[in-house]
């Protein structure tokens, strides 16, 4: 559904994108991840069309993206810095976007009140942070999008509403199929949704995969001898170890199966093992140390 | 209708499984109960619906849930999800057993043990 590829973007002497190459399946839900300065938000405005790049593409449905108001048409972007007109009220926001956008629905917009504790008559700017991103969550899910992005989106949000909010994206999600492509910090929370990931540093794409292949490619394995000495079995990819008194921690490539089977076949045997998944957080901090390592 | 805990390591769809397994054992979800739709399920609990998909599908691989075309994921029987926790608690026993006689418990006094625990 969105291709990015070799994407270069330069402001003044900075590369904010430096090659990026970058695929989401569509229908998926596609956590971008990376530390501040990554490069994640100019890369969101990129796939919104509302920058152009200075080298590479960037094709939404295989058409580029940038000042193409079909392809824009069935996009809605929840950016982080939210804009409204100065005196509009929640409802004019509403009818603004009615006329931008063609699949927009008064009558969906009704049906969603439901989960927005929010008078439309209320003006716009009398909202506080967190109201002004439900409103922007109204908005883009009334528009009934093919492809949603969002940009650190819950933010200023409290856990009952985002909960709220991430339920009624997963119920077009499995209702119409909707693309979904976040940024976010919050790993925890993109683990429950999302089915793939992507982590970029310093204006590239390090990795992405689905998340299930993420998740079951690592483990972690705590272990312990008689004698005290880490003894590793051979082919055993190690990214990372740590020792606390008795206890090895190894951070692994590989399935528990193949861990498993690894220390099982070990002489002399460890005298205690332990092999527990890995977080998305956990995976997330130790492939941006292995890369840095590797430079 | 099941609830996911965030501090638990194993992957959503396992304790999607695990939920539904409990709700059948204990007969909460009796043969034939229609299982809530992927879709309603995903939302309520705000996760990717694939994983829901995935868990209803590893259901069935389990024999504990059939679907019918178009009409959703029903539940077989309660035997199914009884010889499997049957199994896994034998299996924990095996475990427990073994480590309990490396640390000088002997078979006899487990054995007794047993009897005198289903008396009382």
């Amino acid at each position: 559904m969105i291709e990015v590829k070799d994407v270069v973007k330069t402001f003044g002497s900075t590369r904010a994108l430096d090659g990026v190459t970058m695929t989401v399946p569509r229908g998926a839900v596609y956590g971008l991840v990376g530390p501040n300065g990554a490069g994640k938000t100019t890369l969101l405005e990129h796939i919104a069309g509302m920058q152009r790049p200075d080298g590479g593409q960037v094709l939404v449905d295989g058409a580029p993206v940038y000042e193409n108001l079909d392809t824009k048409a069935k996009i809605a972007f929840v950016p982080s810095d939210l804009f409204y007109l100065g005196q509009a009220r929640i409802r004019d926001m509403r009818d603004l976007h009615a006329i931008v956008y063609p699949t927009f629905d008064q009558a969906r917009f009704a049906a969603l009140s439901h989960l927005f504790d929010l008078d439309e008559n209320l003006p716009m700017r009398s909202l506080s942070k967190g109201m002004t991103k439900q409103v922007a969550f109204w908005l883009a899910l009334a528009q009934s999008p093919d492809l949603l992005l969002l940009d650190e989106p819950l933010d200023g949000l409290d856990p009952a509403t985002r909960r709220k909010v991430w339920g009624a994206v997963m119920d077009d999600v499995a209702e119409r199929g909707m693309t979904v492509l976040t940024s976010s910090h919050n790993l925890r929370e993109l683990t429950d949704v999302c089915d793939h990931v992507g982590m970029m540093e310093h204006g590239r794409m390090l990795l992405e995969h689905p998340l299930a292949e993420l998740q079951e490619g690592f483990v972690k394995v705590q272990v312990a001898f008689a004698d005290d000495q880490l003894i590793l079995p051979q082919d055993l990819n190690v990214l990372h170890t740590d020792q606390a008194g008795r206890l090895f921690t190894l951070v692994v490539r590989g399935s528990a199966e193949q861990a498993e089977a690894a220390f099982g076949q070990l002489t002399p045997a460890p005298t205690f093992v332990n092999i527990l998944p890995l977080t998305l957080e956990e995976i997330f901090i130790y492939e941006m140390g292995g890369d840095r390592n590797a430079r | 209708m099941i609830s996911i805990d965030p501090r638990d390591p194993r992957p959503l769809y396992e304790q999607v499984v695990e939920g539904f397994r409990g709700l059948i054992l204990a007969g909460v979800l009796q043969a034939d109960d229609k299982l809530p739709s992927v879709r309603s399920l995903a939302t309520q609990l705000a996760i990717n619906p694939n994983t829901i998909q995935r868990a209803y599908r590893e259901l069935e691989a389990q024999g504990l849930t059939y679907s019918a075309a178009g009409k959703g994921s029903f539940v077989t029987a309660a035997e199914p999800a009884r010889d499997q926790r049957k199994a896994e608690l034998l299996e924990q026993f095996d475990r427990t057993a073994a480590e309990l006689q490396d640390l000088g418990v002997t078979a006899d006094q487990l054995a007794l043990r047993l009897k005198e625990g289903t008396s009382s």
